[in-house]
């Protein structure tokens, strides 16, 4: 995966809270595959009988401004695959669920927690605006004002980067090893195999 | 130091930790299902194998069929299944399939086979992990890239999150609930009152719960934005565990009983937030709107968006909208269409008892559909006659699975039609495009069937007694 330290697109605004994951997408498309590309099952209800849909009426938008806790429910990363294959690189909303936000940032999704994100969607309201995001100062330029969210050094690093999880990790293989064979001794019943195939209920 | 469940659950399980702060998390336990399958693909590209097979179990749930299992006729749904047993039996990972009498909901099944432990590591591709923190295990959903991450090295990266204890004082009344305990909370502190940390529970009411009712709490502590919800192991955790397929036997368990012992929080251990709530005053609880937050006693009303806060105002009338409720409304005015009885929160066979107490001897007024958790609970509850209650009853009895929660083996709820769930989302669209689910426990949907309205479950258990 690519990392990226600035970009520039257009922002339109998605003025709900608690936009959670099964409205990003319902689960009945989850069977895709991803080669196929999540990005038309993107909001699939919401914009479903919704000629003014924020994402339909401004195409190409790639920043999407947002109300409350977005992203709650499911761990489902397909969400984060729908907003990626959509063309969407960050989410700016006061607040965001943990197990979306980490996910979008192992896609190199944006989730940029803006206090004021609510104040600034009102003021876009069905229009877009250019913004420009720079990971390194942690700004959002839009509408010529500049605002500083939220971002964990953590997910700076990872979305400048591109880093891969899996690659960092195996760098400490040795340690790993070394965990394993002492949690093997301490706790010997993290690997017990059942003793017989008895079933029991309760 | 003194230190918290958490504090000892992450320490006992940190291989190691990064300058930024990110934790190297060793996995005890690594659950996959259906929806593994991206997190199987990305392995496949980088040509890796499985760290630890033996640690990893396979489970068909999400999209299994709860009827006529011999043909499944929607070849999305096949496909699905088939890469799950491809998947795991490539990697030598034993599979509970779709014919394993032992199948079911992955957060019943693990439990019931005696694969969650106290004390464990927990990580499962499905944000309601937080179901095995009941045991007293450090148990938290990931997403597909993570999955790929534990596969690949049997560890987790992770911040530790902050600790939060919800002390629940009292005793819970009659038809009350560790649904009720939870949908009360929610209701309280919001759908992101307990973002960033991880929720443990204590007090005397939880200390009376049994397992199935600390499962049903744990599990839905993400409703309230907590990744993981956790109860310190005892006496009732132990009589739970003792005897189950995986569990350690003879001397192994004396041991480990001697290491759980020591993982409740010491008592002057502090939290970064602490709750209070009095056990008594939790009311049988619905959901009126389309978060877990937007709940009310079933004594209550339909709320008047114009008197909630700031930007709750807008989300409840949009809500109201979509649920097509009018504030004001009794909730016990409510006429529903169906119930489903189910899922990963409350389909255990205390949930299924509970729910038979009432419907025992009744009729349903509106269809319905019980999906008992596992197909152990289901053979459990068949020798107790608690299938025919149902079916007396008039609601349709079948297989295993995660069914009408979340609606991904075909179990849906037409558009517009309102069902009385004992799931754990009441999302737009969860259980169906359009459908409209009102949350609740299983005596709750239980007399919601039997008047066709959401009704107080109190007053039919008082009409028997």
């Amino acid at each position: 995966m690519a990392g990226w330290s600035v970009h520039e697109g257009r922002a339109v605004a998605l003025p709900r809270r608690d936009v959670d994951t099964d409205q990003i997408i319902p689960a009945r498309f989850m069977s895709a595959s991803r080669a196929d590309g999540y990005g038309q099952y993107l909001f699939a209800d919401l914009r479903e009988g919704d000629d003014g849909f924020p994402l339909d009426r401004h195409r190409g938008a790639s920043v999407l401004i947002a109300g409350a806790n977005f992203g709650c429910g499911s761990s489902r990363e397909a969400a984060v695959y729908a907003l990626v294959d959509a063309g969407i690189r960050a989410v700016i909303a006061p607040s965001f669920a943990d197990i979306f936000a980490g996910n979008a940032v192992n896609n190199g999704l944006l989730p940029a927690a803006l206090p004021d994100a609510e104040a600034l969607m009102d003021e876009l309201g069905a229009n877009a605006a250019e913004a420009r995001i720079d990971l390194e100062t942690a700004t959002l330029t839009i509408a010529g004002q500049s605002h500083e969210f939220r971002l964990p050094d953590v997910w700076r690093h990872k979305l400048t980067n591109g880093w891969d999880d899996i690659d960092l990790t195996r760098a400490h293989l040795d340690e790993i090893a070394a965990f394993r064979d002492a949690r093997h001794a301490n706790a010997p019943w993290v690997w017990a195999e059942q003793d017989d195939e008895q079933a029991t209920a309760g | 130091m003194s230190r918290t469940l958490l504090d000892k659950l992450w320490d006992a399980h940190e291989v190691r930790r990064d300058p930024d702060g990110t934790s190297l998390l060793w996995v005890d336990r690594h659950l996959v299902h259906e929806g593994s399958h991206h997190a199987f693909a990305k392995l496949a590209e980088r040509g890796l194998d499985v760290a630890e097979p033996g640690l990893t179990f396979g489970v068909a749930d999400h999209y299994a069929p709860t009827r006529r299992r011999d043909r499944i006729e929607d070849p999305a749904i096949a496909k699905m299944l088939e890469r799950l047993e491809t998947n795991t039996s490539r990697h030598g990972i034993r599979l509970f399939g779709l014919n394993d009498p032992r199948q079911g909901i992955v957060h019943v099944l693990g439990p019931e086979q005696g694969l969650t432990l106290p004390g464990l590591s927990i990580n499962c591709g499905d944000s309601h992990t937080s179901t095995h923190g009941a045991f007293g295990a450090l148990a938290f959903g990931i997403g597909a890239t993570e999955v790929a991450h534990v596969l690949a090295t049997q560890t987790v990266r992770a911040q530790k999150p902050k600790s939060m204890r919800i002390l629940v004082k009292g005793a819970l009344g009659a038809g009350v609930s560790a649904k009720d305990i939870a949908l009360h909370w929610i209701a309280e502190l919001g759908t992101s009152g307990a973002t960033g940390h991880a929720v443990e529970y204590a007090g005397d009411a939880i200390e009376a719960l049994s397992m199935e009712g600390r499962m049903t709490l744990c599990n839905l502590s993400i409703e309230g934005g907590a990744r993981f919800g956790m109860v310190a192991p005892d006496d009732t955790t132990l009589a739970y565990v003792k005897g189950r397929p995986f569990a350690p036997k003879g001397a192994a368990w004396d041991r480990a009983v001697a290491a759980w012992r020591a993982l409740p929080s010491d008592p002057d251990a502090t939290f970064d937030k602490e709750v209070t709530i009095d056990a008594a005053r939790i009311a049988p609880t619905v959901t009126w709107g389309t978060t877990p937050e937007q709940a009310a006693p079933i004594t209550g009303t339909v709320p008047d968006p114009d008197a909630l806060p700031g930007g709750k105002a807008e989300a409840a009338r949009s809500a109201l909208d979509y649920m097509g409720l009018t504030a004001g409304q009794p909730l016990q005015d409510v006429a529903i269409d169906q119930v489903f009885l189910g899922s990963c929160t409350n389909a255990r066979i205390e949930d299924l008892r509970a729910a038979a107490t009432i419907l025992r001897g009744r009729r349903a007024r509106v269809p319905g559909v019980v999906s008992p958790g596992s197909m152990l609970v289901r053979a459990a509850a068949e020798a107790e006659g608690l299938d025919r209650v149902f079916t007396e009853a008039g609601l349709e009895w079948v297989g295993a699975g995660c069914s009408m929660c979340v609606g991904m083996n075909g179990d849906i709820v037409a558009p517009g039609k309102r069902c009385a769930s004992s799931t754990n989302r009441n999302f737009r669209g969860r259980q169906g495009k359009g459908a409209r689910t009102h949350l609740m426990s299983p005596v709750m949907v239980a007399a919601a069937a039997v008047t066709g309205r959401l009704t107080d479950a109190r007053e039919l258990m008082e009409a028997k007694a």
